[in-house]
Formats: C-alpha cells, sequence, structure tokens
C-alpha cells in the first residue's frame, strides 16, 4: 500500500467529500466529522508520501499505468514532498479548529454542502502539489477556484462581490494558464512536465515559447496575488467566513507560489528564466515593490483580517523574490518562507478566527487587553507575529535570514534594504497590535465600562479562553513556527536542498 | 418558477421527443469506450431531456419524477462510482484507475479495460446529469438559498 | 497579408479574445462580465480546436469496427486529425461551464441582496 501512498491523498478525500452531502441528508452534524476522518486519513497519507520520498528518492506515479508522455502522472520529488505535508497537515490543524466557528457563521442547511466543498478544495491543492502533467494542473487549479468561490460567497456581507470579483480575475488567470499550456503544446506536442523540460532547451529562442513563458507568469501570478494581480486578495480573505480564511491564506497562495517554482526550475529550466529572457530582473523589482506595498497597507487598515491580507501580498513577495534571486541562497530561502509564511499566516488567521468567536472583535483597535482574557490564544498570536517581523529563533528569522544572504551573495543591496525595510514595517503594524493587547486596559464590549484606569491597579478581568478544540491547533500551529524554525537546517538538508539547479553558486 | 404552458403543440412533441432522447443519452453513455460519445456527452443530453420537460410541463411535473435530494444523491454517486471503480483497482495491486488489473470475467485486458471504461462513463453520466439539472433547478428557483441563509444569522 | 490569411486562426481567437476580455474590464454591469468572460473562454477553445485542425485529415476513428484485426502499419497518421487538443477542450467547456453556474448563481444572490446588478450600484450600497 506504501507506493500507493500519492494517490491515496486525492482518492480519500474525493471519495468522502461526495459522501458528506449524502450522509449529511440524513444527519447533518456527521458531515464535519466525516470529513475529519477523511482528512485525518488523507494525512496519514501523505506522511507516507514524504517517508517514501525521503527514504528511497522521488515517486513517479502513473495514473492508470500508462506510461509518461500519454499518460498523467503524479511526480513527488523533495519539493513537493514537503508542500503536501504541510498543506495537508495545516488543513487538518485547521478542520479541528474550524468546527465551532462554521457552526456559528454557517447556516445549519449548508453544512454538508460546505464540508463537501471544504474536501475538494483541500483534494484539489494536493492535486496541484502532486501532478506532472501541465493540463491536469489546469484542472485541479480550477477545481481549486471553483470551491474556493463558493466557500468566499458563504462569508458576510460583500463576500457576494468579493467572490465574484475573484471569478472574474480567477477566470482570467486560468484561462492565461490554459493559453500558455496551448503554446508550450503548439511548440512540443506533449503535456508532461518532465518531458517538457527535456524537449523545450533546443527551441528557447522561440517566440512562442517566450509568450507561453509571460501567460504563465500572469496566470499563476494572478492566483497568488503577486504585487500588481492581487486585487482580489484583501476583499476574498476579509469577507470570508474565518475558517475559510484560515484555511486558504496559509494554503492557497503558498500552493501557486510553489506552482511557479515549478514552472520556472523544472518546466523551463533555470537558464531560460533568468538568462535568455530576463525574467529575474523584472520580477525582482515586482516582489520588491510588493514587499513595501502590502507592509504600508497593512499598516493602513484598521480590519485585522484585511490586516493580514495584506500582509500576505508582502509575504508572497518575499517568495517570488527568493526565485528572482536566482542563486542559492535565494532559492532556498523563498522555498523555506513558504513553509514558515504558511505556519505564521495560518496561527495568525486561527488565533483571529478564535477571537472573533469569542468576541467577535475584528477592529484592532478593540484588541486592548486581550490577554487577560485569553492568554494562550494571544500568546500564540504573539509568536506568529514575532515570525513575520522575523525575531529569532522562529521560521521567519531563517527564511529571511536565507533572502538576505541570496541578495547578499547577489550583490543586491538595495534588496537587502528592501527586507530590512519591510521587517521594520512589519515591526510597526504587529507591535501595534502586541502593544494593544498586552499594554493596554481590557474595555469589555459587552458592558461597554472600561475594565480599569491606567495607573490604578488592573482589575481580574475573567480568563474566557477559546475552546479546546480551537486552541490545541493554535498551539500546534505555534509549535510548528517554533518547529520549522529550530530545525530549518535539517528541513534544508532533506528537502530544499534538492530544488538548487546543478551548478548554482 | 415555470409554469405550465397548457399548449398543446409544445407538449405532445415534447412527448413525442422526450422518450427517443433519454434512449439516445443512454446509448452514447454506454457506447463512450468505443466510439465517440461518453458519459460527459450521455449526460448532458439526459439533462437536457429532463430541462426539456420542465420547460414544457412545468417545474412542478419535473419535481415530481425527480426531487432535489434525488438529483444531489445522483450527482455524488456518479462520482463515487468513478472513484470507487479507481479506487477498487488500488485492491488488485494496480495504480489509482488502472482497470486491466480489475478481476472481471472477461478473456482479454482490452476487454476488461473497455468494461471499466464503462462503468466510469455511468458514473460521469449520472454527475452530468444530476449536475445539469441541479444547475437549471437552481437558477430557476425563487426560492432556494436565501441571502440571509448564507451568513449566520437565524 | 499572407501574414495575417494564412494564420488567420490566430487572429481570430485574439480578437474573440479581447472583445471578452473588454467587456469584463470595462462594463459595469454583472451580467456582461459574465458574458464578456464567456466569449474569453470561448476564444480560447477555438484556439485550441483549430491547433488540432489539419488539412485534408478526418476524424480521428478508424473505419473498421474495434475488434477486427487492422495491421498497425496500414493505419496512415498524417490522414487523422490530432484530438488531443480536442479532448483537452472537452474538460474545458466543463471548467468553463462550471465557472458559468458559479458566477451566476452568485449574480442571483447579489440581485436579491441588492436588488440591482450594476456593480456602480452595489459599491455604493456597500460603502
Amino acid at each position: 500500500m506504501m507506493q500507493q501512498a500519492p494517490a491515496l491523498t486525492i482518492a480519500i478525500l474525493l471519495l468522502t467529500a461526495f459522501w458528506v452531502p449524502i450522509f449529511g441528508m440524513v444527519k447533518r452534524e456527521s458531515a464535519y466529522y466525516i470529513s475529519l476522518t477523511a482528512m485525518f486519513f488523507s494525512f496519514l497519507a501523505a506522511c507516507a508520501t514524504l517517508y517514501a520520498v525521503v527514504t528511497t528518492g522521488p515517486i513517479h506515479y502513473r495514473m492508470g499505468g500508462w506510461p509518461p508522455p500519454w499518460g498523467i502522472e503524479f511526480v513527488i520529488d523533495y519539493l513537493n514532498a514537503g508542500v503536501l505535508v504541510l498543506i495537508s497537515l495545516i488543513s487538518l490543524l485547521t478542520t479541528v479548529s474550524a468546527k465551532k466557528s462554521v457552526e456559528r457563521e454557517i447556516h445549519r442547511s449548508k453544512w454538508p454542502l460546505f464540508w463537501s466543498l471544504y474536501l475538494l478544495l483541500v483534494m484539489s491543492l494536493m492535486g496541484m502539489t502532486e501532478t506532472g502533467d501541465m493540463f491536469n494542473m489546469y484542472v485541479y487549479l480550477e477545481v481549486s477556484s471553483l470551491t474556493a468561490y463558493g466557500l468566499i460567497a458563504m462569508g458576510e456581507k460583500g463576500a457576494l462581490m468579493a467572490s465574484f470579483n475573484y471569478v472574474i480575475l480567477g477566470s482570467v488567470g486560468a484561462s492565461f494558464y490554459l493559453l500558455g499550456v496551448g503554446y508550450l503544446y503548439i511548440a512540443t506536442g506533449s503535456l508532461n512536465m518532465a518531458d517538457l523540460s527535456k524537449i523545450l532547451p533546443s527551441i528557447y529562442r522561440s517566440k512562442v515559447i517566450f509568450t507561453a513563458f509571460a501567460f504563465f507568469i500572469v496566470g499563476i501570478g494572478l492566483k497568488m496575488g503577486l504585487f500588481p494581480l492581487h486585487m482580489w486578495l484583501p476583499d476574498a480573505y476579509t469577507h470570508a467566513p474565518s475558517a475559510i480564511s484560515t484555511l486558504i491564506a496559509p494554503t492557497m497562495t503558498k500552493v501557486s507560489a510553489y506552482v511557479f517554482f515549478r514552472i520556472i526550475l523544472t518546466v523551463f529550466n533555470p537558464h531560460f528564466s533568468w538568462e535568455v529572457i530576463p525574467a529575474a530582473t523584472l520580477l525582482r523589482w515586482i516582489a520588491a515593490v510588493g514587499i513595501i506595498y502590502g507592509s504600508i497597507m497593512a499598516i493602513a487598515q484598521k480590519d485585522i483580517k484585511r490586516m493580514l491580507a495584506y500582509s500576505s501580498i508582502s509575504q508572497i513577495g518575499y517568495i517570488v523574490l527568493g526565485i528572482a534571486l536566482a542563486n542559492r541562497m535565494g532559492l532556498i530561502g523563498g522555498a523555506l518562507h513558504i513553509f514558515s509564511h504558511a505556519f505564521a499566516k495560518g496561527s495568525l488567521f486561527m488565533v483571529v478566527m478564535a477571537v472573533i468567536y469569542k468576541t467577535g472583535i475584528r477592529n484592532i483597535d478593540d484588541f486592548k487587553g486581550l490577554n487577560r482574557k485569553m492568554p494562550f490564544t494571544m500568546a500564540a498570536f504573539c509568536l506568529a507575529a514575532f515570525s513575520m517581523v522575523g525575531v529569532p529563533p522562529t521560521a521567519g528569522f531563517f527564511s529571511k535570514w536565507y533572502l538576505v544572504l541570496g541578495t547578499v551573495a547577489g550583490k543586491y543591496w538595495w534588496l537587502t534594504a528592501v527586507i530590512l525595510a519591510s521587517s521594520l514595517l512589519n515591526a510597526v503594524y504587529f507591535f501595534r497590535i502586541i502593544e494593544k493587547i498586552y499594554f493596554s486596559s481590557f474595555v469589555d464590549l459587552v458592558t461597554g465600562g472600561s475594565g480599569g484606569h491606567e495607573h490604578h491597579e488592573l482589575p481580574a478581568v475573567a480568563v474566557a479562553e477559546a475552546p479546546l478544540m480551537m486552541l490545541v491547533p493554535i498551539l500546534l500551529m505555534a509549535a510548528g513556527i517554533l518547529a520549522v524554525g529550530l530545525f530549518n537546517t535539517q528541513i534544508i538538508h532533506h528537502l530544499l536542498q534538492f530544488i538548487v539547479p546543478k551548478g548554482l553558486a | 418558477m415555470i409554469n405550465r404552458y397548457d399548449n398543446l403543440i409544445i407538449e405532445f412533441f415534447c412527448r413525442i421527443i422526450a422518450a427517443p432522447l433519454f434512449l439516445f443519452g443512454v446509448y452514447i453513455i454506454f457506447h463512450g469506450e468505443a466510439s465517440p460519445g461518453g458519459g460527459f456527452q450521455g449526460g448532458v443530453i439526459l439533462g437536457a431531456g429532463f430541462i426539456m420537460l420542465a420547460i414544457a410541463y412545468g417545474m412542478d411535473f419535473t419535481l415530481r419524477r425527480i426531487r432535489e435530494k434525488m438529483i444531489l444523491f445522483l450527482s455524488c454517486i456518479g462520482v463515487f462510482i468513478y472513484g470507487g471503480i479507481g479506487a477498487a483497482c488500488l485492491l488488485w495491486r494496480g495504480n489509482f484507475l488502472d482497470y486491466g488489473k480489475l478481476p472481471l470475467p472477461v478473456d482479454s485486458v482490452s476487454a476488461i479495460r473497455g468494461l471499466g471504461i464503462m462503468g466510469i462513463e455511468i458514473g460521469v453520466g449520472l454527475t452530468v446529469m444530476g449536475v445539469m439539472i441541479s444547475i437549471y433547478y437552481d437558477l430557476i428557483d425563487p426560492g432556494g438559498i436565501q441571502p440571509d441563509m448564507l451568513s449566520g444569522e437565524e | 497579408m499572407d501574414f495575417i490569411v494564412s494564420k488567420f486562426n490566430y487572429w481570430i481567437y485574439i480578437i474573440m479574445m479581447m472583445i471578452g476580455f473588454y467587456a469584463m474590464i470595462a462594463k459595469r454591469n454583472l451580467v456582461k462580465k459574465i458574458i464578456g468572460m464567456n466569449i474569453f473562454q470561448t476564444a480560447i477553445i477555438l484556439f485550441y480546436v483549430s491547433i488540432g485542425a489539419k488539412k485534408g485529415a478526418t476524424i480521428p476513428i478508424l473505419e473498421a469496427a474495434h475488434h477486427a484485426k487492422i495491421p498497425p502499419e496500414s493505419i496512415e497518421v498524417a490522414k487523422y486529425i490530432n484530438p488531443l487538443p480536442h479532448v483537452l477542450m472537452l474538460t474545458a467547456i466543463v471548467v468553463g461551464v462550471s465557472v458559468t453556474g458559479v458566477a451566476l448563481a452568485l449574480i442571483i444572490l447579489i440581485y436579491r441582496r441588492y436588488h440591482t446588478v450594476e456593480e456602480d450600484e452595489i459599491l455604493r450600497q456597500l460603502s
């Protein structure tokens, strides 16, 4: 069964996703537990895949037993095995913590369909990670977008327009990706990634290939919310149900970032992406502007979900910057940032979900003194915020450290300055909240009365922690941030060092 | 909600067309593995048949024959047939969707593959039919999902 | 002139795509945006279908029944068009239909909540 693990990660979720509405017709509450079980087994299969990859090397899984250039194959190598486990772990933890929030924010009659779409979304994200076929990637990309449209639309007021804008922009992105695949198919007659990477080098000067590359960059850039193409992202994250913000913020853009890596490094080789056309120079500029823009916009926000969404745009900039640095340290930093940002953003959104569930607070100004009400949750928030800013020994510090080493190695001093400036800006908007949480007196929103005056003895505020089902995943995610930070050398040694192309300094 | 037209010509012709249309849809589904056609096309024809009946005879007539829960059930069961056949191949040490490995009482591997594909076409056909009808019902239905049902306020 | 005539399929697809793109970007009515999106997707389908076509070739179905034994060397590959792009488009059509379905469902919900499908009006109500 071990060699079937790559297919099982997908098949379990796919098969369960369509039983959920049927069981949901009988008993609505069962939908959640079935989904949770499926996520758990899928996570086990993902772990088995990772184990197989680390011990025996990359896996080529042929769908239906057809040989690769004709059949569809799943290729799991070191990078995507890591991303696969990351996706399934974070979505499992999100599933655990989302139960109460979903029960409050989604109407009862919609639970089975909600969980069905949720499973399909995770399934398609895992499929995007695993597949080794360009067109198959397009199908998974569209399945993930379609489910995300539906899930985002279930949110509060304004979610419908956010979702509609995402439909328009998302289908433009996917169509551009599809056109890119078409151009590659005209030029090579193949859709398999490994096959393409063998055929393409002989025709790198062709204009068709240039066009295809440009379509890919724009299409995937739209999906991952790269700076000038990010218009859908803040609205979608803000208005989606909290559980869905928590799911898509750490996973969806990260998977798209992984696809970006895959297309630039595997389908086209680095020689093409960095030397034949000067994509790296362009991407460096875009990434730098995006990093600064996202941070500045985040400072200006009042709504915490919107602030985190803008911060996501800035963090996507870091990942793209890692690719665009075009050297060993930069690539490793960019790839590690996928992991560190996924954990940090995941736990931040989980904390926000818990806070919204417990108190209904969304405005940053209302976070005053929340540490006395929810001490553990706020500690996790602090840790995640430190990771976003880049305080050692959290994960964010190490990925930023590798990125800075990359800028130094490439002698891009202005990019070093951009990373440092952005860390400072991150510090501004996170420490603003942390200051409110820890150093302001608690204002009870319910009674409207102030919890005490400064200089006076602070009154005791009853600890009202988030329910255990939310608290445990939050703490596990916070532990994940520390783990990625402390074991970053192991992660790089076992998984990420292999993405660096041969002969790259 | 579409009401009955009470137009004799339309109803008469729909009555004549309906049965051959459904038969044609089933024929296309079952012929998919060896010739043009297949689950998607056949499913669309079957779905179009129901939509035609809904237009000609009104929604009540159609809803009595195929209810929304039934449609949801069909859509889900179709995908389950597809995935189930794929996953069944895992039990006989094949890869996912490797029908050649299924222990069916047919002599050649290509015939087993044909049967496997046919099973999958049936699943696809059911799902596509269900989804077509359900999209139509949802677009037509003035009730259905109310905006306030989307958010939590009850 | 030859540049345009000999590659007319690409020109048509580009023109159609730009029409759709214009409607998606510039129109303020949500239904018109969806129509634009459909034109956009149809243009891509046209592009794929045209790259699979070949002059003087026929559909890739062997005339004899599939169980009759035909020696593979007697099949002239050049006489048949490439079916793969068409099959890919079958999937893309399904995807396009689903996207349209989701978008129309969203428009219905938007209309029920805001009683209009004009974007300006909705944004005014939202702010």
